[in-house]
C-alpha cells in the first residue's frame, strides 16, 4: 500500500511527520518499507501560461515565450522544450529559484535573446521522469500559483508492505484509524453525504452465486461529460499511490479504493444488455479483460455478465468490451462484496494480481458498498457532470459475513503477554481502535468494527493489546521455568563427532543444492527413481537429487578448475527416491582425488587410490563406534563407478552405501583428468551404534607367528583372513596382513602374502605347543579351502 | 722391585696415555694393561710379598693410591669422550627447524553448519532437544496444521516447490513443530535445525536455505519468556549485549506474532543499523488444538530463524549465494 502523507493528513489531527508516522506505523506492525519525499524546494516555481510563443531567431530549437506569471505579469523566457505552445501551462520556475537537482535560475541571454526565468520538465523539478518535454499543468490551474500549492506539496509517498491479516489498512481510510489510535489524535472524516437520484434508471441485479457474492450495489449515471478531465489534486494523489490516471470516470473509482478500500468498477451503460447476473462461470467461458489479455474462465471463477455475455472477472478485472472509453457518457458502478474464498488464488492461477483482486482475497469491509457508491457519485458528478440514478443494492443477509461478539478475558490477558494490565485499561485500548467493549462480568464483550475482518477469537484481540501497549513495553523474563535435561542417546553417534573427525583429517564439508538437472543424474545413470518438481525454478534445478555425488563431483569439478588439483571434500544432506522403499535419506558422501598427502619436501608425492577412500570410510566407521571386523566390502557393478573398483560397503550384513573409483567415461564427460574416488553411506545406519560392553583386559602376553603365504591371485583377502579366523577360534587375537605382493619370482595367476597372527589368551601364557597346533590347523585349513600354501613348502 | 721414584714415573706415563685415549675402547685397553688382572700395577702388588715386612705396608699403600688414581682417571676421561661423543652426536644431528612439518591440512565444517552448531549449543543449554522432520513434507504440515487454509493469501509468502503428487518441499522447519506435538504429549522444549525451501532465486534469496525454528510449551508460559528467551540467545551468539527490538507482525501460525530486530554494532562500537533476524510468536490456540494440545492449559512460543542470515552476521559475508558455490578459497575461511 503506497499512499500520499498530505492525503493521509487530511484525515487526522497529525502533528507527527510523514518519518516519525512511518516509525510508528512499522513499530505497531504495519512496516513502513520506504518513505519518499515528492516536491521538496519548489520555492519560486509557479504555474506559468504561454500566451505568446515565436521561432527564435538564431536558434531552430528555440523559442521565445511570452510567460503569464500573475496577474499582471509578463516575463520572455527562452525555451527548447518540443511542446511549448500558446496556451499551454507548465511550472515557471523564476528568477532566484533554487531547484531541486541544484540549478540556481538567473537572468541569461540565450543565443543573445534575454531569458527571465525558466519552463520545467517533471525531472528538472524532481517530480517524475517524463523528460519529453515541459510538465503540462491542469488548463483550469491559474497563472502565478506557486506550484507546490496546485500539486499540494511538499508531500512524502509512504510505502506499507502489509501483512496478509490486515486488508483493513489497504485504504487510507484504514490506515487513519490505525493510526489515530496508535497516536491517540482526532479523526476528520470527510464528509460524504448520499447523493440524491435525480433520475429513475435501475438496472437488475441477480446474485446468481450468493455464497460468493451476497452484496452488490451499483448506480445508473447518465449524461457525464466525455471531455472532462481530472482535476489534478486527485492526478497527483492517484500517482503517488502508484496508480495511473485513465480519465474521471475509471480515476474516480481507484481514487475510492484508495480511500476507504472498496473496490469498483464502472461499466458502459450501452455495452450492457438487460440484468446484471452474478454468476459462476461455465467451463473455459471466454472474456478479454481490461488488459487486452484472453482468458479461460474456469468453473471457480465468479463472473459478471449480462443476459448474452460476460462482462468482468469478478472481484479482478473487468471486460475490454464494456469498459469506459472517451465516449462513454452513461455508466453503472459497482461496488460489490465478494467473499475471500471466492476470489482468493484465481487471479495467481491467471497470472494476475490487482489492486481489487488483492483487497478482495485478504477481505473487504462488508458494510462498505453504498457508501463507496454514494463517493464515487458525488465525485464523478463535482468533475464530469452527469444524473445518478437511485442506488441498487441487492444483497443477500444470509450469505453475509457474520458480526460478533468476541469475548475477552482480561486475566487471559496478562497471562499471555506477562503484563499487569487493569480491565478498564484494556477496554480503553480496544476502544481506541473503534471496538465496542461492553463489561460482561470477568469477561469483556467486544464487537470490532465492520473493516477488522482479523478479529475472531480473543487472542486475535491480546494481539491489539500487545500491540498499542507496543511490544517493546511489555516485560521480558530471563530463560528458566521448569529444566528438563535433553541428551540425546547416547546410541546415537553425535553427527558432531563424525564431522570432526573427517574435518580433522582434511575434509571440507560442502553444501550442494538439494535439486539438480535431469542431466546431472542422467550421467550417473540416477535418473530411474528422481523426484521431479512440479514447478521448478529453471531446468538445471528440476529434480530433487537421489545422491550426493553428483554436486560433489559438480563441486570437485569447479575447485579443480581453480587450480586446486587435491581435493578432500564431504557433504551430509537429504537426497530423494521415488522409490517408496527408499524415500527420503540422510546420506554422508566423501570425495577424494589428487595428492595422497599435502605437497611436501618429506613424502612422496603419490595420488590416491581405492584404499585411501577404503581407509577414510574404517576410520570413520571406528570414530562412529564401529568394530571393523563389523565392515565389510564386496565386489559390486555400480553404473558410475570403474567396473574393478567398486564395492558395495556392508555394516553387520546390511548394504549400507558404495564405494570406488569414479568411471573414466563419466570423468571423460565431465572434462575431469585425474581418478575421483568416491563414497556414500546412509547416515542413518552409520549413526546407530551399540553401548560399549566391558570384556576382560587380557593382561598375558600375546605371541605373534607370521606366516608367509602363497595364494591365488584372485582370492581375496577378506577369505583368506575368514579362513584364518575360523580355523584359529577364540585364541587368535588380531589377524594382519603386512605384506602382498605379486610379479618376479612368484608363479603367474599367484599373489604372496605375508600374514602376522597375534594370540592370547585371557587367562594364561600361552604354550608354544598350543600356539604350534592351532598355527598348523590354519595352514591346513588355507590349504584345504583356499588352495593357499607356505611359502617355500611346495 | 722398582723403587717409588720409578713407580711414579710409571703412573705418570699412564696417566699421559690415559689422557690422550681417543676412545673408550682405548681406555679400555689402558685400564687392561695398568689395573688387569695381568695389569703392571697388579703385578706391582704381586712383588709386595719380596719386600721386608716393614716397607710391605706402606708399599702396598702407595700403589694402591696410584691404581686409585689411574682408575679416577680412566673413569673421568671416560666421561669426557662420552660427553665429546655425544655433543659430537648432537651437533651431527642438527636439522632445519623451519622446514614444515608433516601432517595433514585440516578441512572444515561449511560457515552454515557451524552457525548452526553455534545456534544448537545455545539452545541445548537452555535445555532444548533438538528435533527433525523430513524434507519433504505435505500440505497438512507445512501449511493447514500451522493454520494457514487452504488459498489464504498467507500462503503466498511462501513460494512453494511442488512435487507432481501435490506434496512439497518445506518451506520451513515448523511442520516439525507439528509432528514433535502429535507425537507426545505436553510440555514441548525442541528446536527443530534443517533445510527448507521457497521457489526464489535473486541477489538475497537462493532456492534453498536454512532455518532453526523453536518451540517451547508449557503451563504459564508467556510473551515475556519469549522476550527474555531471544535477548539471551541473541547475546550469545553475538557475544554481545546488543540491543534488540520487536515489531508486531503476523504469522498464521502465532499470535500475537513479532519479527525481531537487533540494533548492529558500527566498526567503531556505535550503534548502527536495525536488522531484521527472526521472527516470532506466542503459538496459534488452532495449532495447538490441531495437536490435541488443551490451549487452554498450555501456552507456548515459537520462533524461526534463517541460519545463513545469522552465519552472514556473524562472520561478515556479503553475498548470500556464496554459500552455496562450494569455492573451497570461501569454504576454507570458515575452519
Amino acid at each position: 500500500m503506497r499512499f500520499s502523507f498530505n492525503w493521509l493528513s487530511e484525515w487526522l489531527d497529525l502533528e507527527s511527520s510523514a518519518d516519525e508516522v512511518a516509525k510508528r506505523l512499522t513499530s505497531a506492525g504495519l512496516e513502513a518499507d520506504s518513505v519518499t519525499p515528492v516536491g521538496v524546494g519548489l520555492d519560486g516555481v509557479v504555474v506559468g501560461e504561454i500566451v505568446d510563443c515565436k521561432p527564435h531567431p538564431d536558434a531552430d530549437r528555440l523559442q521565445i515565450c511570452t510567460v503569464k506569471a500573475g496577474d499582471d505579469e509578463a516575463l520572455q523566457i527562452v525555451c527548447g522544450a518540443p511542446n511549448a505552445r500558446t496556451g499551454l501551462k507548465a511550472p515557471l520556475a523564476r528568477i532566484g529559484a533554487a531547484l531541486p537537482g541544484g540549478l540556481k535560475i538567473k537572468p541569461a541571454k540565450l543565443r543573445g535573446i534575454e531569458s527571465n526565468g525558466m519552463l520545467c520538465s517533471a525531472p528538472e523539478l524532481g517530480l517524475g521522469d517524463d523528460a519529453a518535454g515541459l510538465l503540462e499543468l491542469p488548463e483550469q490551474s491559474s497563472a502565478g500559483t506557486p506550484l507546490a500549492c496546485l500539486l499540494g506539496l511538499p508531500d512524502w509517498v509512504i510505502e506499507l508492505d502489509l501483512t496478509p491479516n490486515r486488508s483493513d489498512c489497504l485504504s487510507l481510510r484504514g490506515i487513519a484509524h490505525e493510526l489515530a489510535a496508535l497516536e491517540g489524535c482526532a479523526l476528520r472524516v470527510p464528509d460524504m453525504p448520499p447523493v440524491p437520484a435525480q433520475i429513475d434508471d435501475t438496472l437488475a441485479i441477480e446474485l446468481k452465486a450468493p455464497a460468493d457474492c451476497p452484496r452488490y450495489a451499483g448506480r445508473v449515471i447518465r449524461g457525464i461529460n466525455p471531455t472532462a478531465a481530472t482535476p489534478a489534486w486527485m492526478v497527483e494523489r492517484l500517482t503517488r499511490s502508484g496508480v495511473r490516471s485513465l480519465g474521471p470516470v475509471v480515476d474516480v473509482t481507484n481514487y475510492v479504493l484508495l480511500e476507504l478500500g472498496q473496490p469498483m468498477h464502472a461499466f458502459d451503460l450501452e455495452r450492457i444488455e438487460g440484468p446484471i447476473q452474478v454468476r459462476r462461470a461455465a467451463e473455459n467461458e471466454s472474456l478479454v479483460l481490461l488488459d487486452e489479455s484472453d482468458i479461460k474462465a474456469e468453473s471457480d471463477m465468479l463472473l459478471i455478465a449480462d443476459q448474452t455475455k460476460p462482462l468482468a472477472l469478478a472481484g479482478i478485472m473487468g471486460g475490454a468490451d464494456s469498459a469506459v472509453s472517451d465516449e462513454t457518457r452513461d455508466i453503472l458502478l459497482e461496488s460489490a462484496w465478494f467473499n475471500p474464498a471466492s476470489i482468493s488464488g484465481r487471479a495467481r492461477r491467471l497470472g494476475m494480481a490487482t489492486d481489487s483482486s488483492h483487497r478482495f482475497e485478504r477481505g473487504v469491509d462488508p458494510e462498505l458498498q453504498r457508501l463507496a457508491i454514494e463517493r464515487a457519485t458525488a465525485l464523478i458528478i463535482e468533475i464530469a457532470g452527469g444524473r445518478p440514478g437511485p442506488v441498487l443494492d441487492e444483497s443477500d443477509p444470509q450469505h453475509m459475513p457474520a458480526t460478533h461478539d468476541v469475548d475477552l478475558r482480561p486475566a487471559r490477558v496478562n497471562q499471555l503477554l506477562g503484563t499487569d494490565l487493569a480491565s478498564n485499561r484494556i477496554a480503553d485500548l480496544l476502544s481506541g481502535l473503534g471496538m465496542q467493549v461492553a463489561a460482561d462480568g470477568e469477561r469483556l464483550s467486544v464487537r470490532p468494527p465492520s473493516r477488522r475482518r482479523d478479529i475472531e477469537l480473543e487472542v486475535d484481540l491480546i494481539e491489539e493489546v500487545a500491540r498499542l501497549v507496543g511490544y517493546d513495553a511489555l516485560p521480558s523474563k530471563r530463560p528458566g521455568g521448569s529444566l528438563r535435561s535433553q541428551v540425546p542417546s547416547e546410541k546415537q553417534v553425535p553427527e558432531r563427532a563424525i564431522r570432526d573427525g573427517l574435518q580433522a583429517r582434511g575434509f571440507q564439508e560442502i553444501m550442494s543444492w538439494s535439486f539438480v538437472s535431469s542431466a546431472d543424474l542422467g550421467r550417473f545413470q540416477m535418473t530411474d527413481s528422481a523426484q521431479p518438481l512440479a514447478n521448478p525454478l529453471n531446468v538445471d534445478m528440476s529434480v530433487l537429487r537421489t545422491s550426493l555425488l553428483p554436486g560433489l563431483v559438480r563441486t570437485a569439478r569447479t575447485n579443480l578448475r581453480h587450480q586446486r588439483s587435491r581435493l578432500r571434500l564431504y557433504e551430509l544432506g537429504h537426497v530423494f527416491s521415488q522409490d517408496t522403499s527408499q524415500g527420503e535419506q540422510l546420506r554422508l558422501a566423501l570425495l577424494l582425488t589428487g595428492q595422497r598427502h599435502r605437497e611436501s619436501w618429506s613424502q612422496p608425492s603419490l595420488t590416491v587410490d581405492f584404499y585411501d577412500v577404503k581407509g577414510e570410510v574404517e576410520q570413520l566407521l571406528a570414530t562412529a563406534g564401529h568394530a571393523s571386523t563389523e565392515l565389510e566390502l564386496s565386489d559390486a557393478q555400480v553404473p558410475y563407478l570403474h567396473p574393478g573398483q567398486s564395492a558395495q560397503i556392508k555394516l553387520k550384513g546390511q548394504s549400507i552405501g558404495w564405494i570406488g573409483q569414479l568411471h573414466p567415461t563419466l570423468l571423460d564427460e565431465l572434462d575431469i583428468s585425474q581418478s575421483v574416488f568416491v563414497a556414500e553411506m546412509d547416515w542413518r545406519r552409520i549413526s546407530d551404534r551399540q553401548l560399549p560392553s566391558y570384556r576382560a583386559v587380557g593382561r598375558f602376553p600375546a605371541v605373534r607367528r607370521d606366516l608367509a603365504l602363497i595364494a591365488p591371485e584372485s582370492l581375496s583377502a577378506a577369505n583368506i583372513q575368514k579362513t584364518i579366523e575360523s580355523a584359529a577360534g577364540a585364541l587368535l587375537e588380531q589377524c594382519i596382513i603386512f605384506d602382498i605382493y605379486a610379479g618376479k619370482g612368484i608363479e603367474s595367476g599367484f599373489k604372496s602374502i605375508a600374514i602376522g597372527l597375534i594370540f592370547r589368551e585371557v587367562s594364561r601364557t600361552l604354550t608354544d605347543e598350543e600356539i604350534e597346533r592351532v598355527v598348523s590347523s590354519v595352514v591346513t585349513r588355507l590349504q584345504q579351502d583356499c588352495n593357499v600354501t607356505l611359502r617355500g613348502t611346495n | 722391585m722398582a723403587g717409588p721414584g720409578e713407580s711414579a714415573n710409571k703412573l705418570e706415563s699412564a696417566l699421559a696415555e690415559v689422557a690422550s685415549a681417543a676412545s673408550a675402547r682405548a681406555l679400555d685397553q689402558l685400564r687392561v694393561e695398568w689395573l688387569g688382572k695381568k695389569g703392571q700395577l697388579t703385578a706391582e702388588l704381586k712383588t709386595l710379598g719380596q719386600l721386608p715386612a716393614e716397607q710391605r705396608r706402606e708399599a702396598g699403600q702407595a700403589i694402591n693410591q696410584m691404581k686409585r688414581t689411574l682408575s679416577e682417571a680412566i673413569e673421568s676421561r671416560k666421561l669426557e669422550l662420552d660427553r665429546a661423543a655425544l655433543e659430537q652426536r648432537l651437533a651431527s644431528e642438527h636439522i632445519d627447524v623451519t622446514l614444515p612439518g608433516r601432517g595433514v591440512d585440516p578441512g572444515g565444517p561449511h560457515p552454515v553448519t557451524r552457525a548452526m552448531d553455534r545456534i544448537l549449543e545455545i539452545f541445548r543449554g537452555m535445555g532444548f532437544a533438538v528435533a527433525t522432520g523430513p524434507e519433504i513434507e505435505d500440505d497438512y504440515h507445512n501449511f493447514e496444521a500451522l493454520n494457514f487454509p487452504p488459498h489464504h493469501p498467507a500462503r503466498t509468502m511462501h513460494d512453494t516447490f511442488y512435487l507432481p503428487d501435490g506434496r512439497l518441499l518445506r518451506t520451513h522447519t515448523s511442520p516439525v513443530q507439528i509432528r514433535v506435538m502429535k507425537n507426545q504429549p505436553a510440555p514441548y522444549r525442541v528446536v527443530a535445525p534443517g533445510r527448507v525451501f521457497r521457489s526464489d532465486s535473486d541477489q538475497t534469496h537462493t532456492p534453498q536455505f536454512h532455518q532453526v525454528e523453536g518451540l517451547l510449551v508449557d503451563e504459564g508460559v508467556s510473551f515475556a519468556d519469549l522476550k527474555g528467551m531471544l535477548l539471551e540467545f541473541v547475546h550469545a551468539f553475538f557475544e554481545d549485549e546488543l540491543d534488540m527490538r520487536l515489531r508486531p507482525s503476523y504469522f498464521p501460525f502465532t499470535e500475537p506474532s513479532a519479527e525481531v530486530d537487533i540494533r548492529w554494532r558500527n566498526q567503531d562500537g556505535s550503534a548502527g543499523r536495525w536488522l531484521e533476524v527472526l521472527g516470532c510468536g506466542m503459538v496459534h490456540p488452532n495449532v495447538l488444538e490441531h495437536c490435541g494440545v488443551d490451549a487452554e492449559r498450555y501456552t507456548g512460543y515459537a520462533f524461526g530463524l534463517g541460519v545463513e542470515r545469522f552465519a552472514m552476521l556473524r562472520y561478515q559475508v556479503n553475498d548470500l549465494r556464496m554459500f552455496f558455490d562450494n569455492d573451497l578459497r570461501f569454504l576454507q575461511q570458515f575452519r
